[in-house]
């Protein structure tokens, strides 16, 4: 077992997970918006009025009774995602690429019957994924397709960008690669690629998988240092946007890019987990310290990008910027 | 950014006064910190229910005097309406409650706590008048004589005699003379009347046989002769002479137990506590219904006494939990499931608790897996989940108890529901995230409820918490305090270890 002493640690700037729990989930997210995040069609209806574009959305089947009219607009459909409002974690998320005759395709390959996805939707509606076994709803929404571009650098599955965002201002960015470790889901602490994303501009910073740096991605052999992410700013102000829209000053944007419909807000997290420093190599403190300590927080999201790409992009904190005397001590 | 000098102050606040409030008890009571300078003391709660009719109640209750072997330190009678007091009638003691009227079901209580103590023997008495020869029919009468002549030739004195009466009458294979009377008599009566018939003054008395917690305990008869110098007990079944050393005799006298007037279906029946507490302290703390005493829980009656015990060790293990999620980042199954584990393994005593945990959660594991092919609702699927728990529950005792492990009997102390959704947690964790989380956090759960356990169990804990109970704001403090500790966690030092490379 190997350790690292907590004094380099907090030299490093690294946030703990009970100091997220205190100083910034607690002080800083209201409880009242969680019910915001943690149902996606929420998410979805208000993210849509802050002009933030989410995956269409197909169908909502709130009822038993919805499930015919599901059957029967089955075969206009095409491809799409099926989901539950409440779900965590990819929990009962089944992705439909396309048709085979009568049968679906799903995103692994394997052909599922019209039952099948009827029954699926019975069980959410059930609460069979939703956190506590409480009644849900299903969503039936556009399929992403990914950019070519990432693409071919995601194993399986579409990759997704998490994006910290404190106060409405992205602090910290990273793009999560599924890999074969993984079984195509883009959850760091089962195997995919976590990789640190330069604020200022979207390209990769550092990446890691199993906490360890890698330098090409374990599957497809390609460097995964040269990757970049289009359309940057826009995602950013996406993200920056969804403070706006639910006031949660600590949050997680998890954002897709679609090959045709570009930027896209996947789902809001309250609770972002700590991993995204270990693939920026970086810690989080002295930029939720650096936010803090602004005596003039700016007001649009245009404002708040413009300067966390400046005062966060590579390299970090660059002599010329002195930093803001710390208001308070921690 | 908020102040937090109001949240530390008022958790100086907390400290202070708990600390502040035991050191005074200490002092004022002498309740001593360590359980060490401790004597053991026994409380024994009679209990006396019936039914009352409407009318005036007089209830009469037959109190102990100089039990041998015994020292009284206190009593007490709780009685909600009732007037008290201790009468002496033609030399006897009894307690005797009264109202003017009364109906419905009605509980008095009579609480009296002893200390061994082996100096105090049976004191010299007068003897009784010889008593007259008891009047049989026949054909008891002749074999009242043959008995009695068949124990004289084998003893010479009057204990002698009575030890072999015993022999008789207890005998596996009584004899025809014996087989008779016994026919005829109960054994508790029968004893004494041919001592009686004998000329040797002869009398029952009940003794109350004191074990831990127990509840619902009935009096024991005994067998007491008089020598001619004091009174002298035997055990009329096994014929030993002497009071055992865990027999507490209640009733010295044939008179009756309990007398009710205005009172239908009375019963009276004890529960005793061993507590270990200073005797001089406890008779001053019992006193002192004023001043700091009435912080006391020696007051409650002894059934909630026991409870508590328990319910105020819980904090300690929910301090266990606090600490060893915040600051050592042991990932458990469920917030405070390890504290209910622990619990239950005070009960258990810990390794057969921790073989019936595991046996009973791996079992339930495996049917757990055919159970989740079935596409259950949640709220159906911990239902079902119960069902087993109690079946494998049941299972393992009767395997258990076959083998001659009384172990197996333990597991009923766990609760059942608590283990149905630990199962159901630890399915799910297998599903989503494979067998090595279950493990983690299994093997995680288990060690803080072990460590609960250990905490929970060490006789200092258990003295301190039941006897200082304001000692539970500090316990109170340091987990408000542990909730607002924002350093890293012993995990992390490990988690983050690779970050030593970005160092600069
Ligand atoms: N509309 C969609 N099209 C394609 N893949 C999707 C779609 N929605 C979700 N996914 C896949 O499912 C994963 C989890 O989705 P997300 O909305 O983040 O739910 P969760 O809260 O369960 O993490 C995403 O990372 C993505 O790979
Ligand atoms: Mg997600």
């Amino acid at each position: 077992m190997k350790w690292i002493s907590p004094f380099r640690l907090a030299r490093l700037g690294m946030l703990s997970m009970n100091r997220r729990n205190v100083d910034y989930i607690a002080r800083y997210n209201d409880r009242a918006s969680y019910p915001l995040v943690d149902n996606k069609l929420r998410t979805k209806l208000l993210a849509a009025d802050y002009g933030v574009a989410t995956p269409g959305l197909k169908q909502v089947i709130r009822l038993q009774h919805d499930i015919p009219r599901f059957r029967e607009q089955a075969d206009q459909l095409g491809s799409l995602a099926i989901k539950p409002a409440k779900g965590s974690g990819g929990k009962g998320i089944v992705v439909i690429t396309g048709r085979d005759g009568d049968r679906f395709l799903k995103g692994s390959g394997n052909a599922v019957d019209l039952a099948f996805l009827e029954r699926h939707l019975s069980n959410i509606l059930a609460g069979l994924y939703s956190l506590g076994g409480s009644p849900d709803v299903a969503i039936v929404e556009d399929l992403i397709e990914c950019s070519p571009q990432l693409n071919e650098q995601s194993f399986e599955g579409v990759p997704d960008i998490r994006i910290v965002v404190f106060q409405g201002y992205p602090v910290m960015a990273m793009l999560r690669l599924a890999s074969h470790a993984s079984d195509g889901k883009a959850n760091l602490h089962q195997g995919a690629i976590g990789v640190g994303l330069d604020i200022g501009t979207g390209s990769a910073l550092h990446a890691v998988q199993f906490n360890r740096t890698v330098h090409t991605h374990p599957d497809t052999g390609l460097p995964l240092n040269r990757l970049s992410i289009p359309d940057w700013r826009t995602l950013l102000l996406m993200a920056s946007r969804c403070y706006d829209a639910t006031g949660l000053g600590y949050m997680g944007a998890d954002m897709v890019i679609d090959a045709t419909d570009g930027p896209m807000l996947l789902e809001l997290n309250a609770r972002p987990g700590l991993a995204i420093q270990m693939a920026n190599g970086q810690g989080l403190l002295p930029r939720l310290r650096h936010i803090e300590a602004l005596r003039r927080p700016h007001l649009t999201a245009e404002e708040r990008v413009d300067y966390a790409m400046g005062r966060f992009g590579a390299p970090l904190m660059s002599p010329a910027n002195p930093e803001p005397e710390p208001v308070s001590s921690p | 950014m908020r102040s937090r000098r109001p949240f530390y102050a008022g958790v100086f606040i907390l400290l202070i006064t708990g600390i502040l409030l035991s050191a005074l008890r200490h002092y004022e009571l002498d309740i001593p910190w360590l359980p060490g300078d401790q004597q053991t003391t026994w409380l024994v709660e009679a209990r006396i229910d019936f039914e009352a009719v409407g009318d005036p109640v007089r209830a009469s209750l037959n109190l102990p005097e100089q039990p041998p072997g015994f020292r009284v330190l206190s009593e007490q009678a709780a009685s909600p309406g009732y007037g008290f007091s201790v009468v002496r009638k033609q030399g006897l003691r009894r307690g005797e409650w009264s109202i003017r009227q009364a109906t419905g079901p009605q509980t008095l209580y009579f609480k009296a706590q002893f200390t061994r103590d082996p100096e105090q023997g049976t004191p010299v008495s007068q003897p009784p008048p010889a008593p007259e020869p008891v009047f049989w029919e026949e054909p008891q009468a002749t074999a009242v004589d043959q008995v009695l002549s068949v124990a004289r030739q084998r003893s010479s004195t009057p204990e002698s005699l009575t030890r072999e009466l015993i022999k008789l009458i207890r005998s596996s294979d009584p004899d025809q003379n014996a087989s008779l009377l016994l026919t005829e008599n109960d054994t508790h009566d029968l004893l004494p009347e041919l001592l009686r018939h004998a000329g040797i003054p002869a009398r029952t008395v009940g003794g109350l046989v004191l074990e831990n917690a127990r509840r619902l305990q009935p009096l024991k008869p005994f067998l007491e002769i008089h020598n001619g110098e004091r009174w002298l007990t035997f055990n009329p079944r096994t014929g030993d002479q002497g009071v055992p050393d865990n027999v507490l005799l209640w009733r010295r006298d044939a008179t009756s137990l309990l007398d009710v007037m205005g009172g239908e279906a009375s019963e009276v029946n004890f529960s005793m506590m061993r507590q270990t507490i200073p005797a001089l302290s406890l008779a001053r703390s019992e006193a002192t219904q004023e001043g700091l005493g009435f912080l006391s829980l020696y007051q409650l009656p002894v059934e909630e006494q026991g409870m508590f015990r328990t319910l105020l060790l819980l904090p300690l293990g929910a301090l266990v939990v606090a600490f060893m999620r915040i600051i050592i980042g042991v990932r458990t199954s469920g917030t405070f499931m390890p504290v209910l584990i622990a619990v239950a393994f005070l009960q258990t005593s810990l390794l057969p608790g921790l073989v019936t945990f595991i046996a009973v959660v791996t079992v339930g594991l495996l049917l757990r897996g055919y159970l989740s092919s079935l596409n259950l609702l949640l709220v159906s699927r911990i239902a079902t989940l119960i069902i087993l728990v109690i079946f494998i529950s049941a299972g393992i005792s009767i395997v258990g108890y076959q083998m001659g492990f009384n172990p197996g009997m333990t597991v009923t102390f766990f609760p059942m529901v608590i283990l149905a959704w630990t199962i159901e947690r630890m399915s799910i964790l297998w599903e989503e995230e494979g067998a090595r989380e279950v493990v983690v956090q299994g093997a995680g759960s288990l060690i803080v409820a072990v460590l609960a356990y250990l905490v929970m169990q060490a006789p200092l804990v258990g003295h301190l918490t039941f006897n200082f109970p304001e000692l539970h704001l500090v316990v109170l403090a340091a987990i408000l305090l542990l909730g607002r500790y924002t350093g890293y966690k012993l995990s992390e030092l490990h988690r983050f270890e690779p970050m030593s490379e970005h160092e600069p």
